[in-house]
């Protein structure tokens, strides 16, 4: 009963939900996240430095860890950094003047190295694959789980634009149209759905990694250090058990 | 030579008579079980909080424009500083985890009674210094969790009467939590309160010490002893308690490295999803919870619709454990020979501890609001119905020996 009980309150202790994402009512997709997959963080931070980087920085990021960290070549690392003059020492920064990012979008874009961490690669992912056309928004898109965000469609050409399905919920004044799914694009965008979802995948596995490059060490090191304790405490009970043989118990 | 050499140092200074009154001839009954482990497991953990805290040190910088970028920095170039940092992040959640179980060990085998009582102070003072000192600890990462949960706990003091504006200027150092709070928290953190802790626990165990470990019966064992002195259901703690120790450390260390390898943020729990932005004055987040250990008592405090009434139940929920030791009026120490109403109370108070804890962090719902002060009344209902139920209580006879 008692040792129940103790367990009851650490599992309680563990399952009680987090608000990750909260604020939004739109079901999140897994992203599939699997950092020991470095050809689609590779890829990834390929998508991040083309597509993200000219309005984001990711500041506290380095690209000498990132080739460390994913087992880059030389002209890999290359491929990632900005100029030929980029350093590995270098950390991820935006040219975008903040004054002139201001007046364009009315907000500086955030830097992007712990949004993953803040967010959850769910959230993450579907944010980036839930873009859908809105006339009435500034960009002329918004988004399902970020409503009214400041960003435009990076990806509009390659995934072309989701068309929103709104439902109407409530009555009298209390109606309003709530958002209940996306549907194809009328044009295709220049990608296949599938190819988009992966290369989605990729970024949302990148960033999820730049947000904690040590979660990688930890992956590593976990293993080794549980069987360590594990030795130690087999060790530990048979001594104690030795020790107490002739106590009366 | 090297016994030469000890022989020198112990004429000088009580090495051997330190040892043997600690820990090979310290006599402690032999029927510690589960409950027993966290003791030792806690003088451990904060040795690991005082060694990381150490090393974390060397690379943050407490200041307001280059706390959160510090704290990045060890996770990302500082060698091992991400391990070092999950050690003492992790190991927060970890103290509280052992605490709690600790302090609730002391509830049900009545380790409180007389000749405890003082042990039992003590402990509550570590508690109450436990509680500042992560509190405090909590604001160093500057997050937006830490900013935020720093400044609606400080502002709790605006709501004393007369004296609480004040007060609560005086404790930031700003009118509102900025490099200034910031850096006198470090202080505290690192410093003040450490020592206070160390002081406190050498207390707790000297105390401890003076008159000996109850145990899972609650029999004196100084009743019964043999012609040499010796309790004779007592047996020395080293080596076997230290033996039986490392097995409990070894299983305590395998799960909070299986946490901080596998789950260092504890899912939003150990650490706040929100607190990985820096702290931004100018925006509240929309929800703002506290860590979990402090889940319970905010959760009592939201409870009260007046604020001042509600920090007063927040405190008096923790002070009121101080005089537990005269609240319980029955001499039987132990659950095991207790009555019924003893057991149903003292569960339905460690259920609404739990219930409280979960509470504290979701946001206020009016349903919320409703059990809050619903587990509050069972919270405060546990002492007030202990002081009836000790007065008469039907216990079991308690054996002579340890069974």
């Amino acid at each position: 009963m008692i040792r129940l009980t103790f367990f009851l309150f650490l599992i309680g202790l563990l399952v009680a939900p987090n608000a990750k994402g909260a604020g939004s009512s739109y079901p999140l997709e897994d992203a599939q996240v699997d950092l020991g997959d470095k050809a689609s963080l590779f890829r990834g931070a390929q998508t991040f430095m083309d597509s993200c980087a000219s309005c984001h920085g990711a500041k506290m990021m380095r690209y000498g860890r990132i080739a460390e960290d994913l087992g880059l070549s030389d002209e890999q690392l290359a491929m990632l950094m900005p100029t030929a003059n980029s350093k590995p020492g270098d950390t991820i920064q935006t040219n975008m003047p903040s004054d002139y990012a201001f007046e364009t979008f009315g907000i500086v874009p955030p830097d992007l190295t712990l949004v993953a961490r803040v967010r959850g690669g769910d959230w993450m992912y579907t944010y980036l694959t839930t873009f859908y056309e809105d006339p009435d928004a500034t960009w002329g898109v918004n988004n399902a789980v970020f409503k009214d965000v400041g960003m435009p469609h990076v990806f509009a050409a390659q995934q072309g634009l989701l068309q929103p399905v709104y439902e109407t919920r409530g009555e009298g004044e209390d109606a309003r149209e709530v958002l209940v799914g996306l549907e194809a694009p009328e044009r295709p965008g220049t990608m296949s759905q599938e190819a988009f979802e992966q290369k989605m995948r990729d970024l949302t596995a990148f960033m999820v990694y730049m947000a904690e490059p040590a979660a990688l060490l930890r992956a590593h090191y976990g293993p080794y250090v549980l069987a360590f304790l594990f030795i130690f405490t087999l060790v530990m009970y048979l001594l104690k058990k030795e020790y107490w043989r002739d106590i009366k118990h | 030579m090297i016994k030469s050499l000890g022989k020198w140092v112990d004429d000088r200074l009580p090495v051997s008579h330190f040892w043997n009154a600690h820990l090979a001839k310290y006599y402690v009954p032999h029927n510690f079980n589960f409950w027993y482990y966290f003791g030792s497991l806690l003088l451990i953990v904060f040795v690991l909080q005082i060694v990381t805290g150490i090393w974390l040190t060397m690379s943050y910088k407490p200041s307001a424009e280059n706390a959160f970028a510090s704290v990045e920095y060890i996770m990302r170039d500082v060698e091992w500083g991400w391990l070092i940092r999950y050690l003492h992040s992790t190991g927060a959640s970890f103290f509280f985890i052992a605490v709690y179980l600790h302090i609730f060990r002391g509830m049900m085998y009545g380790s409180y009674k007389k000749p405890r009582e003082l042990i039992w102070i003590f402990g509550v003072l570590i508690l109450l210094v436990l509680m500042a000192e992560a509190f405090m600890g909590y604001l160093l990462p500057w997050g937006q969790m830490s900013y935020w949960g720093a400044q609606v706990i400080i502002s709790l003091f605006t709501s004393i009467p007369v004296i609480g504006p004040d007060l609560a200027q005086w404790i930031r150092g700003d009118y509102v939590v900025s490099d200034a709070t910031l850096n006198r928290f470090f202080a505290l953190h690192v410093i003040a309160l450490p020592l206070v802790l160390l002081f406190l626990i050498g207390g707790h165990i000297m105390a401890l010490h003076e008159v000996g470990s109850n145990n899972p019966d609650g029999v004196d064992i100084k009743e019964n002893k043999d012609q040499s002195g010796k309790p004779v259901d007592g047996i020395p703690f080293h080596p076997y308690y230290t033996v039986k120790d490392l097995f409990g450390l070894g299983v305590f260390m395998f799960i909070f490295a299986v946490v901080l390898f596998y789950w260092p943020d504890g899912g939003g729990l150990f650490l706040e999803h929100p607190n990985f932005t820096p702290a931004d004055p100018l925006k509240t987040p929309e929800h703002i919870a506290p860590v979990w250990y402090f889940a319970p008592h905010y959760a009592i405090l939201r409870a009260v619709p007046d604020k001042f009434l509600g920090v007063v139940a927040m405190t008096v929920a923790i002070l009121i454990l101080f005089v537990l030791p005269w609240i319980d009026r029955n001499r039987t120490r132990s659950i095991r020979y207790r009555s019924k109403a003893f057991k149903v109370n003292l569960f339905a108070f460690a259920a609404a501890f739990i219930g409280l804890g979960y509470l504290g962090t979701q946001p206020p719902t009016p349903l919320g609001t409703l059990s809050s002060q619903l587990l509050s009344a069972v919270y405060f209902g546990f002492f007030i119905a202990l002081f009836f139920i000790s007065r008469r209580e039907r216990t079991k006879p308690v054996p002579e020996r340890l069974q």
